[in-house]
């Protein structure tokens, strides 16, 4: 009976009970102190932390200064999520191209699409620019849920960082004090923040800007800018000869000074531009960590605030 | 199984009121008949009422029943419009709401051309080399699946289609079905995703061609513990032992198997490298008794600027084959390699090379060896223009100059980026 197949057989299964020897070797459910969190981009990690303080540990995926659309799925990040007790993330498809593959590879039941330990925090905030009608690609990368970016109005910051609050509760109910607490200290101090912020941008109010790629609906949409153009003619479709032509004609018209860019595009194209225009490229940052001094959410507003309104000021 | 118990009890009582033959039993017939129906009534609002809610919930991802307590100022955009307001009929099931539990639908064409002579293996002016149907979803708290059909020009195949079970305990990934093997890198890539039109020499010559060792069986793999900031994880497979010219089963026994090993490292934020070892073994086309043994390495370094990622990036590739070819009168020992790098230059233009080296799998002697230049133009992240300059030089010195040139386009649900 000694037939090549049952050599096989056992050669096989013993390595896959190798695999399994190996899986019962590290205990990673062990009683930890901090709750893991890994987010998908640096803002909801620093809206995480604001609530979760010395009760979490926190990551993010992708940095500050990357353009989200277009994370790796680097499986240096699967050793992050295989631990995690809870992952967040922005939602609206923006992290389509990346994070699905890693939570799928993870191996770890808890955060997977409906567990307990995944959170979308798109579902607590304010979604602007939801299609309606017909989509198509010709639209280019279209988000058919909405748009993305959605975490650059404070008010949505508040929503969405009451939402991590109730979800740390509902995680670690002994602390849910403490988060509240946390919560609280943090509405309160972003309250104060956004009135600094609305007394900055008040005489801005209306001005008019053009910006590399749709990042800022709800941005502008907080501080009363009015986006009437963008570099890209298309999302995600890099810029064209023909709609740079009609941009910096459009841009003349309506005495457009300011260029948005997000760090992660090249400034050729709205350098040129502006040349063309005189207006003036800033390079704003959609996100936590962007620029080594943006090391949380109030710091990332006081910075874009900050180089808006010299931006402005100069334009008028 | 209640149902069960109250129509069986229907269906035994006129038994013993039959006996009786009294007034009451009927009355008390009527009412039971009365109480099913209101229960069936109940049954089919409440399966109306689920059907929509949770369809919405799917697109939102994150049920909102699993927050406690809302906040007030909480709002739920998308699942607003669709939830009625009280339970629903089912009329067939017929309801925008039923389309939300779709599987994300996407088609890949993959058109070639090619011009120039090859004597040994050669390719129409046009064809339409491939269509890929992709069919994925989510099928319940514990698995997803996912299904490649590939129309060809010789008819439908199933590329792949397997369950992958997420939730198993230990960090435990299991897939079930029919897949492409984790022999490798080049194998384990459909062709719209590979950094070239055709595949390496080593590929047709060890591997099984375009196909690869692709079968229906049982995969598990599973990170493994490694110092900080090592990514390994081993794979391990069993597959029916039918994939293109490398095995062949000829009875339920011959079993292949694959099994890899992977090794990741982050060298700083913009760079990587990734090896692999694999080891596949099967019975080949000679019957049960000769046995096919592959033992594959690959090494992969990866340049990407995080804040210009979009705009330029490098990857360098190698794999190497070893296959041991059990046949009548010798076993033949075949060796087969290719390197690769691609670099983009911008955001639509991407230019690349490949050198290839392989002997043949049946008779090691012969070895072919060929080099190719790419050049890729994107003109959205939705298609791809390509071409490819092919110079092969097969064993018996005959040599072959091609030019082929490649459209793909996506249609439908995003897919992940490949790494």
């Amino acid at each position: 009976m000694r037939q090549p197949f049952s050599r096989f057989v056992f050669s096989t299964f013993s390595f896959i009970a190798a695999l399994a020897f190996v899986a019962i070797y590290p205990s990673p459910m062990a009683a930890a102190s901090k709750l893991k969190v890994v987010t998908a981009t640096t803002d909801l990690a620093a809206l995480a932390a604001e609530v979760g303080g010395e009760q979490i540990s926190v990551e993010s995926i992708a940095r500050g200064y990357q353009d989200p659309h277009f994370v790796e799925a680097k499986p240096s990040f699967l050793l992050k999520l295989r631990q995690a007790d809870l992952l967040i993330a922005v939602g609206l498809q923006l992290e389509i191209g990346w994070l699905p593959p890693l939570i799928t590879q993870s191996g770890n039941p808890r955060i997977q699409v409906g567990a307990a330990g995944y959170l979308d925090a798109s579902q607590f905030s304010e979604i602007l620019e939801i299609p309606t009608g017909v989509i198509t690609r010709a639209m280019g990368d279209v988000h058919p849920l909405g748009n993305p970016h959605y975490w650059l109005d404070p008010e949505n910051g508040r929503r969405i960082a009451r939402g991590i609050q109730l979800k740390f509760a509902e995680m670690r109910p002994d602390d849910a004090t403490y988060f509240e607490q946390r919560f609280q200290s943090f509405a309160q101090r972003l309250t104060t923040a956004e009135k600094t912020w609305d007394e900055e941008m008040k005489s801005f109010h209306g001005s008019k800007v053009v910006t590399y790629h749709r990042s800022w609906p709800n941005f502008a949409k907080r501080f009363g800018l009015d986006v009437v153009g963008y570099v890209e003619p298309r999302p995600g479709i890099p810029p064209s000869p023909g709609h740079t032509v009609e941009l910096i004609q459009m841009m003349r018209r309506e005495n457009v000074k300011t260029i948005l860019v997000e760090p992660y595009f090249d400034l050729k194209t709205p350098n040129s531009i502006a040349r063309q225009t005189g207006a003036q490229v800033i390079v704003l940052m959609p996100s936590v960590g962007g620029e080594k001094e943006v090391t949380d959410y109030f710091k990332l507003f006081d910075y874009d605030i900050t180089l808006l309104t010299r931006a402005l000021k100069s334009a008028h | 199984m209640r149902k069960v118990f109250v129509i069986a009890c229907i269906l035994i009582t006129p038994w013993v009121a039959s006996a009786q033959e009294s007034n009451d039993t009927q009355e008390r017939l009527k009412a039971l008949e009365e109480r099913i129906r209101s229960l069936e009534a109940e049954v089919q609002s409440l399966k109306a009422a689920q059907a929509t809610t949770q369809a919405p919930a799917a697109q939102a991802t994150a049920p909102v029943a699993q927050t406690p307590t809302p906040p007030p100022e909480v709002q739920l955009p998308t699942a607003a419009p669709l939830t009625p307001s009280g339970p629903l009929p089912v009329y067939g099931g017929a309801s925008a709401a039923a389309k939300a539990l779709n599987p994300d639908v996407s088609v890949i064409g993959d058109f070639i051309g090619a011009t120039g002579h090859n004597p040994v293996q050669s390719i129409p002016a046009f064809q339409m080399h491939e269509s890929e149907v992709g069919l994925q979803a989510i099928i319940d708290p514990y698995a997803r699946g996912d299904f490649f059909l590939t129309f060809g020009e010789q008819g439908v195949g199933l590329e792949e289609g397997y369950i992958t079970f997420t939730s198993l305990p230990g960090g435990f990934v299991a897939k079930v079905g029919k897949m492409r093997s984790s022999f490798g890198v080049v194998n384990t890539l459909h062709n719209h995703v590979l950094s070239w039109i055709d595949r390496p020499l080593v590929t047709e010559n060890l591997v099984g061609g375009e196909d690869g060792i692709d079968d229906a069986g049982i995969s598990i793999s599973r990170i493994l513990p490694a110092p900080e900031g090592i990514f390994l994880e081993a794979t391990g497979q069993v597959f029916r032992g039918d994939s293109g010219d490398v095995f062949t089963s000829s009875q339920r026994s011959d079993v292949s198997a694959v099994g890899r090993v992977r090794g990741y490292r982050d060298l700083t934020d913009s760079t990587n490298i990734d090896l692999g070892f694999s080891y596949a073994r099967g019975h080949n086309d000679l019957g049960s008794a000769y046995r096919t043994e592959l033992f594959g390495m690959d090494a992969t370094f990866r340049w990407k600027p995080l804040r210009r990622a979009i705009y330029h990036n490098f990857l360098t590739r190698t794999e190497l084959v070893w296959s041991r070819r059990e046949q009548f009168p010798s076993i033949q020992r075949a060796f087969g390699f290719y390197t690769s790098s691609d670099y983009r230059l911008n955001r639509r233009w991407t230019v690349g090379g490949r050198y290839d080296q392989s002997d043949r799998a049946r008779n090691a002697s012969l070895t072919d060896s060929g080099f190719s230049g790419v050049l890729t133009y994107w003109p959205s992240e939705f298609s791809q223009i390509r071409g490819q300059y092919r110079y092969t030089r097969y064993a018996d010195a005959r040599d072959a100059n091609e030019f082929l040139f490649q459209f793909l386009f996506v249609l439908g649900a995003h897919g992940a980026h490949p790494f």
